[in-house]
């Protein structure tokens, strides 16, 4: 039977099992979106491409499916660039279908055309400019492959007009095979074997698991490595999750903004047990001081992970899952009674710690009470800034996909439509949005988003009318010269609810933070709530960039 | 270090441009960079020439094999091979001088490809040192154009993925 290539794409994401597409339609996807429009597929309109994205990807973290995004062509496109770019850091399944100008208009600077396929070329984990329409299902079957096997990425396929209403007989391949593209199996024997010896014979081992371990389904598998070996463990800021952070044997994230505890073990540590992460400097600090009495072992599904910026003296290259399935049962379990008793003083003598004085609210203190009135088992999606290192610190995650932030890219505005994502994925969960004022207004006409199609997202803004984290480092490193980062005025956010129809509420006081979190998880749909918090509160403990783990402002003074 | 990399890729658009794009992106330092279609018309064959320590060459040929369209990777750097370079050269050549010249090109055994009124155009194949001397022998005669293909190499004996 012969369909028009729109058809074959409708047909396809059929196949693939796709529920639900984030898109915005424009003048190249015109024929798609009419396909589209007799579909079973949910199609959720954003209010900016960007968002999309960002949905998509908030969609694909919190249920492990890929996020499938529609824009049009040229700006349509070129919006998409933020989202498919923070997917890519991350290691998010995306496949994002583009429109493009017809065929022979290519090439000819045509109204709404972009070259997509090279501006996201450093951004994605492939992409595909679709030149004959008997190629598309085979495209989007390879597409969906790239994106969701081996390490996860975003692919786009571009689609120009023409090829959306040529026709073509449709039939959907099964397998796919490529030359050039492999998913490594299991690590040899003798490299397992190796790693096994090396962790039984060391008496200060640290797990230190990434986002490999929530994308590869691992969680369980750690925590059961980390439980029968008596290893600790610290993750990073995707990693949050991999263990809960209740457990005795989780030290919280480590790193710039990490606890002392892990901080301290990781940098006297003898084997630094690397699972699903990549050693980001956000991580490391400075390379030459991390870690600096310690053997790495690294597991790691991108051989390419391996080796990047530390030296590896025990590679495992493999799935996450697989890795530490075959770890499990031969692991050896070294002697960590005294190592684990240091890391206990440590714990108690370096908590997370602030201030409360006077009758502002303290920023942490409302990350604090929604974690402990949602017990740690809300969705989190956190924006980028102190917002999120507060989130990631004061946040005890219990269980993996329950924190959603933009790791390597570090995108503002992210949260909010990935909170979009998240609520559509798990429709019963309890979502909440930790932002800053301003992430909030970079993607805040997402509020008709979430109005439109009923999503209870709490949105929780911590508000101190400051771009606050740049504000710390202006502060710190720069004189208190705070060039552009006060953002006076803020908005009204509760009447900005009402315009909107979304119930507004606003704490001023410490008193009034658990009462108004109490009436938001309480109210069946959105809430806006507006944090007044105190203007000069800093992000501590807090290694300076390119500084040692062992060297942390704030942290270690009780 | 120089690594001359031999790598193998699917024979379609936007290849060059994803292979180039990884190496200035990362910031490897790239030499020179030869490609054509192979045997199959499906499959283009590159000659990279990179510079850089073992660690970045590593991390070169881990970052290229990660391109869905990079088929193999294989730095034939401390293999035995054969490397050649084409090389054009036009060079300033009144009649007087012409024999001079032709003396060279036979010592090197290069052509002469053309001849204009005062001009001569040489062809030559080598390796890195003969392009290079034949060069500097033809540069007291003045040199109008110069232009060359980049190293392509290949290693000696068995074809590699049967090795």
């Amino acid at each position: 039977m012969k369909l028009t290539g729109a058809e074959i794409i409708v047909k396809a994401l059929e196949e693939e099992g796709v529920d639900i597409i984030f898109g915005y339609p424009g003048g190249a996807v015109i024929p798609l979106y009419d396909k589209l429009y007799d579909s079973s597929i949910k199609h959720i309109l954003v209010r900016h491409e960007q968002a999309a994205a960002h949905a998509a990807d908030g969609y694909a973290r919190a249920t492990g499916r890929p996020g499938v995004v529609i824009a049009t062509s040229g700006p349509g496109a070129t919006n998409l660039v933020t989202g498919i770019a923070t997917a890519c850091m991350d290691s998010i399944p995306m496949v994002a279908f583009t429109g493009q100008v017809a065929l022979p208009a290519i090439g000819r600077d045509s109204f709404q055309e972009a070259d997509i396929t090279g501006i996201t070329l450093p951004v994605v984990k492939h992409s595909y400019l679709v030149r004959d329409v008997n190629k598309l299902a085979c495209t989007i079957r390879s597409a969906f492959h790239l994106a969701t096997t081996g390490r996860p990425g975003p692919v786009l396929i571009d689609l120009p007009k023409d090829i959306q209403t040529t026709l073509a007989e449709y039939s959907y391949p099964k397998q796919i095979s490529f030359r050039g593209y492999h998913v490594p199996g299991e690590p040899e024997a003798a490299q397992i074997y190796q790693a096994v010896k090396a962790i039984g014979l060391s008496r200060q081992p640290v797990i230190y698991a990434g986002g490999g371990v929530i994308s590869s389904g691992a969680a369980d598998d750690l925590q059961k490595l980390a439980e029968k070996a008596c290893i600790p463990v610290t993750t990073t800021l995707m990693g949050k999750g991999s263990i809960p952070e209740d457990h005795p044997l989780s030290l919280g994230m480590l790193g710039m903004h990490g606890t002392v505890c892990a901080n301290y073990a990781i940098s006297h540590s003898d084997l630094v047990i690397a699972v699903g992460a990549r050693f980001d400097d956000r991580v490391t600090g400075s390379l030459d001081t991390f870690a600096p009495h310690a053997k790495v072992v690294h597991i790691d599904i991108d051989i390419a992970e391996i080796g990047k910026n530390v030296h590896v003296d025990y590679p495992l290259n493999g799935d996450v899952k697989m890795v530490l399935q075959e770890l499990l049962p031969r692991v050896e379990v070294p002697q960590t009674e005294r190592w684990l008793q240091q890391i206990a003083s440590w714990k108690k003598d370096y908590p997370l710690s602030y201030t409360q004085d006077g009758d502002e609210i303290k920023p942490q203190y409302v990350i604090e009470q929604i974690c402990e009135l949602s017990k740690g088992e809300a969705v989190i999606t956190t924006e980028v800034g102190q917002n999120q290192m507060w989130a990631a610190q004061y946040y005890k995650v219990m269980k993996p996909r329950c924190f959603i932030s933009s790791g390597g890219l570090g995108t503002m505005g992210f949260g909010l439509p990935a909170a979009v994502g998240a609520q559509l994925g798990l429709p019963n969960e309890l979502v909440v949005n930790v932002s800053g004022d301003g992430s909030f207004q970079m993607n805040l006409q997402e509020l008709a988003t979430i109005v439109q199609f009923q999503l209870p997202v709490k949105i929780a803004i911590l508000n101190n009318g400051y771009l606050g984290m740049v504000r710390q480092w202006q502060e710190l490193f720069h004189n208190k010269r705070y060039s552009q980062t006060e953002l006076l005025p803020v908005p009204d956010l509760v009447k900005l609810a009402a315009a909107y129809g979304i119930k507004g509420l606003r704490a001023h006081r410490p008193e009034d933070v658990r009462p108004v979190l109490e009436q938001a998880f309480n109210h069946p749909g959105p809430v806006i709530i507006d944090f007044v918090v105190s203007q000069d509160e800093n992000v501590y403990p807090m290694v300076p960039p390119g500084g040692s783990l062992t060297k942390m402002m704030g942290g270690a003074g009780k | 270090m120089r690594h001359i990399l031999a790598v193998l890729v699917e024979n379609q658009p936007g290849v060059l441009t994803r292979v180039a794009g990884l190496f200035s992106r990362r910031g490897y330092n790239i030499e020179s960079l030869a490609v054509g279609q192979t045997h199959d018309p499906n499959v283009s064959r590159m000659t990279i020439v990179a510079d850089g320590d073992d660690q970045v060459i590593e991390q070169v040929v881990k970052q290229l094999d990660k391109l869905v369209d990079v088929i193999e990777v294989r730095d034939i750097t401390d293999d035995e091979h054969v490397d050649r370079e084409l090389m054009l050269i036009k060079v300033k050549a009144e009649p007087v001088v012409r024999g001079e010249i032709m003396q060279i090109v036979d010592i090197f055994r290069a052509r002469i490809v053309d001849i204009g009124q005062s001009t001569l155009i040489i062809e030559c194949t080598g390796d890195e040192g003969k392009i290079k001397a034949i060069e500097k022998s033809l540069k007291p005669f003045g040199i109008l154009e110069l232009v060359r293909t980049g190293k392509i190499a290949m290693v000696r004996g068995p074809k590699y993925e049967e090795e």
